[in-house]
């Protein structure tokens, strides 16, 4: 890190150049943009790169994964966890094609990401070369920016726009193609970093009209309700949001990618919304009066039913992003700009209030489903073991204080709906793109990026299938990330809709699986394998203890649900308790 | 707000950058809208594009559409008019068989009704060029197509606006 800083001050106060190939010019921009690891897979078309990789292996660290979806979901899990500009390079072709997903995944999500792929020589662009694929033409839909580099000289300057780019306003992921000639070729380099772009305004400036509104209609409401979402985490806005709630005493809900922005134990935190969110944010949000959406996007899992979605309510939406303000839901009081910035003007501007009368309704309404689902889920009396016992095992062995990496299915929103989550940018999963096989890498790339953190994965088995070739890099790097595998031999989610809409109906979600244990322990990982109850616990603790990566597979019901549960076109006080 | 589908221009200030045209039309795409007419030029600033894209959508459609098209990185600024706001252009080329010009007495009325002007005229063929509205455009070649046309290619709307669009203060502010 002490050269990058250096680097990074010559390039920024001197204009000096210096006369190298465009492939070292490449790592010397990522010096300077901060980049300490990366990941990747090498190939025909990004050899130059690579071959100065190797010389810089002291200052950058490559991690070589076992698939570039992987290198993607790494670099995602890096950037979630870190606030910073994950990293993922591939040659071209296949090597470019199969990063689409996990920058797909990084679009919708708004994790900043910059993809490097090498491309064929200038000469033979639309030849259909060997290994010719166009990758910015296919990236372009999924990138918040993409460029395509054929002279070295370009180099610096498209590399200073896209980690700007990548990371700025709402973050996305950047993807820049370069060719093997412009990797050879010399020139002459300098770097410098960029500042602004004139057709891109990264933050919307704030309206002080807008903020007055907002302020008059919570002080007024007399059943207010917060939703949160990322934006809140993106724009560290954590601590400003916290004392807006606290002094407008504000019942507050998180969408799947807004949790752990505040502690789950927080008296303000009343759980999360959506299709298998909390009972109580949902159904409230068709009673609130006036709904405070904060760095949400009103997704369609969060909204279900538009037609019925809060209609009584004014809507407040504090927002970056001026595409997204009326785009579902219609407001009230927009409020564009900065999370931070615009929580902290809006705090003076609030009353002290605790609205306690309707604060009761949403532990009323938390005993309901206490009763009928929470209770089953981490208390459960059958035989069977629940996902959420599991859950609650790894709470209490971690104090919380893990980050939960989930893949996508029951599993996802069982870790979602228990995980305590003491600290922020512990939620690390694919929420709006519901990418399967994102977890194990991104939790590569979680623990390489926060190693004083316990980083625990939590996958089905299906999922865990997808990407399980990253138990090689894990064995590789060596890096101690706890992975729980919650096997119901099913495709879970798929199977609950085919019980409860298709009449049972099982078409193709069963599973027929390997022995996990043995395939762990073949990458000489540490491996156990419960199916009882009584064996969860010490399992779990084993785990959290193992300095190593460990491998925990736990048996769980086959055929249990998730619930609540919003049907698809319900409306989202429809939501059922079973 | 009104869910009626009318015809809107949109007009877009962009870089000049390869690429930014697969990305506008995407955001159509997407949507299943079908663009009606797409011109891409330079503009009244020098160094900015202009795309000027009909369609028909409704208001709350083009105000989302405007929304994601603002959001391109590269795109400067992005307006959206209905055909009341703009004074617009079309323009297009008809290739005649010559023999019709001189066997029916008919065409050279229409082509002087119409306000239409021949570009070229050899033994084989002529070619008429008309610049109009839509209607206009329309209407001639229908009058036209009765004698036999053998070919026809029609451009992309061109459009100014009546209000001022405030492009240049923009790239000024930035400037500063």
């Amino acid at each position: 890190m002490k050269e990058t800083q250096t680097i990074q001050n010559q390039t920024k106060n001197t204009q000096t150049t210096e006369r190298m190939s465009g492939s070292e010019a490449i790592i010397k921009c990522l010096l300077a943009e901060g980049v300490d690891i990366l990941y990747g897979y090498p190939g025909g078309a990004i050899m130059p790169v690579y071959d100065e990789l190797y010389k810089y292996q002291d200052e950058i660290h490559h991690v070589l994964t076992r698939h570039e979806q992987g290198a993607t979901h790494s670099a995602q899990g890096y950037a979630r966890i870190s606030g910073k500009v994950g990293v993922a390079i591939a040659t071209s072709g296949p090597g470019a094609t199969n990063l689409i997903t996990g920058i797909a995944d990084a679009q919708i999500d708004s994790t900043a990401m910059v993809c490097i792929t090498g491309q064929v020589g200038s000469h033979l662009l639309g030849s259909d070369a060997f290994q010719e694929t166009d990758i910015v033409g296919i990236s372009t839909p999924v990138t918040k920016w993409n460029h395509q580099i054929t002279k070295a000289s370009e180099i610096p300057e498209v590399f200073a726009k896209a980690f700007y780019i990548a990371k700025s306003g709402r973050p996305g992921p950047v993807l820049i193609d370069i060719t093997k000639d412009a990797q050879f070729e010399e020139f002459d380099f300098s770097y410098e970093k960029c500042t602004g772009i004139r057709s891109y305004k990264p933050v919307p400036n704030t309206n002080e009209k807008d903020l007055k509104a907002a302020a008059e209609l919570i002080n007024n409401a007399k059943k207010p309700m917060v939703i949160w979402g990322q934006g809140v985490i993106l724009g560290e806005a954590e601590d400003q949001f916290k004392a807006v709630i606290e002094k407008a005493g504000l019942p507050s809900a998180w969408t799947i990618l807004g949790a752990s922005a505040i502690p789950s134990s927080h008296p303000l935190n009343v759980g999360m919304v959506g299709m298998h969110g909390n009972y109580a944010p949902n159904v409230l949000t068709n009673e609130c009066d006036v709904l405070i959406a904060i760095g949400m996007r009103f997704d369609d899992r969060v909204t279900g039913n538009l037609a019925t979605y809060a209609k009584q309510a004014k809507v407040v939406h504090f927002e970056i992003d001026p595409a997204e303000v009326d785009k579902n839901v219609k407001t009230d009081v927009a409020v564009l700009g900065d999370a931070k910035e615009s929580l902290k003007a809006l705090l003076p501007l609030l009353n002290k209030n605790s609205h306690s009368e309707w604060h009761q309704k949403f532990k009323d309404l938390y005993k309901i489903e206490f009763e009928k689902v929470i209770k089953n889920d981490l208390y459960p009396t059958k035989e069977g073991l629940t996902m959420g016992e599991v859950l609650k095992e790894i709470n209490i062995q971690t104090n919380g204080e893990a980050a939960i990496v989930s893949d996508v299915g029951q599993h996802q929103m069982i870790a979602c709906r228990y995980a305590d989550f003491n600290t922020t940018k512990s939620n690390i999963t694919s929420g709006g793109l519901g990418t399967m096989g994102f977890a194990l890498p991104a939790a590569i790339g979680a623990k390489m990026a926060a190693p004083e953190r316990e980083v625990v994965m939590i996958a089905g088995d299906g999922g865990y299938q997808m990407t399980i070739q990253e138990l090689g890099t894990i064995f590789q790097q060596r890096v101690p990330v706890k992975i729980v595998v919650l096997n119901n031999e099913f495709l879970g989610m798929v199977r609950q809709w085919q019980q409860l809409f298709f009449d049972k109906r099982y078409a193709s979600t069963e599973m027929v699986n390997p022995d996990f244990v043995a395939i762990a322990r073949g990458y000489h990982i540490d491996a156990k394998k419960v199916s009882k109850r009584n064996e969860l616990k010490d399992a779990v603790k084993e785990m959290i203890d193992c300095e190593g990566p460990y491998f925990l597979e736990v048996r769980v019901e086959k055929e249990d649900n998730v619930f609540p549960m919003i049907p698809t076109g319900a409306s989202v006080s429809d939501i059922r308790l079973e | 707000m009104s869910e009626e589908k009318k015809l809107y221009t949109v007009s877009i200030y962009t870089e000049n950058n390869i690429g930014l045209l697969n990305r506008i039309s995407a955001i159509f795409q997407r949507r299943h809208i079908n663009i009606q007419s797409l011109n891409t030029s330079v503009s009244e600033i020098e160094g900015v594009s202009k795309f000027t894209i009909l369609i028909r959508v409704s208001e709350e459609q083009i105000k989302k559409i405007i929304g994601q098209i603002e959001k391109q990185v590269e795109v400067i600024k992005a307006y959206y008019h209905s055909e009341e706001d703009t004074i617009y252009q079309e323009s297009c080329l008809f290739k005649i068989k010559s023999d019709l010009l001189f066997d029916e007495r008919q065409i050279q009325n229409i082509i002087k009704e119409s306000n239409a002007r021949i570009v070229t005229v050899n033994k084989e063929f002529f070619v008429l060029e008309k610049s109009g509205r839509t209607q206009e455009i329309e209407l001639l070649y229908r009058e036209l197509s009765v004698f036999g046309i053998m070919q026809f290619t029609r451009s992309g709307r061109i459009a100014v606006t009546k209000d001022e669009m405030k492009i240049s203060t923009m790239l000024e502010a930035f400037q500063h």
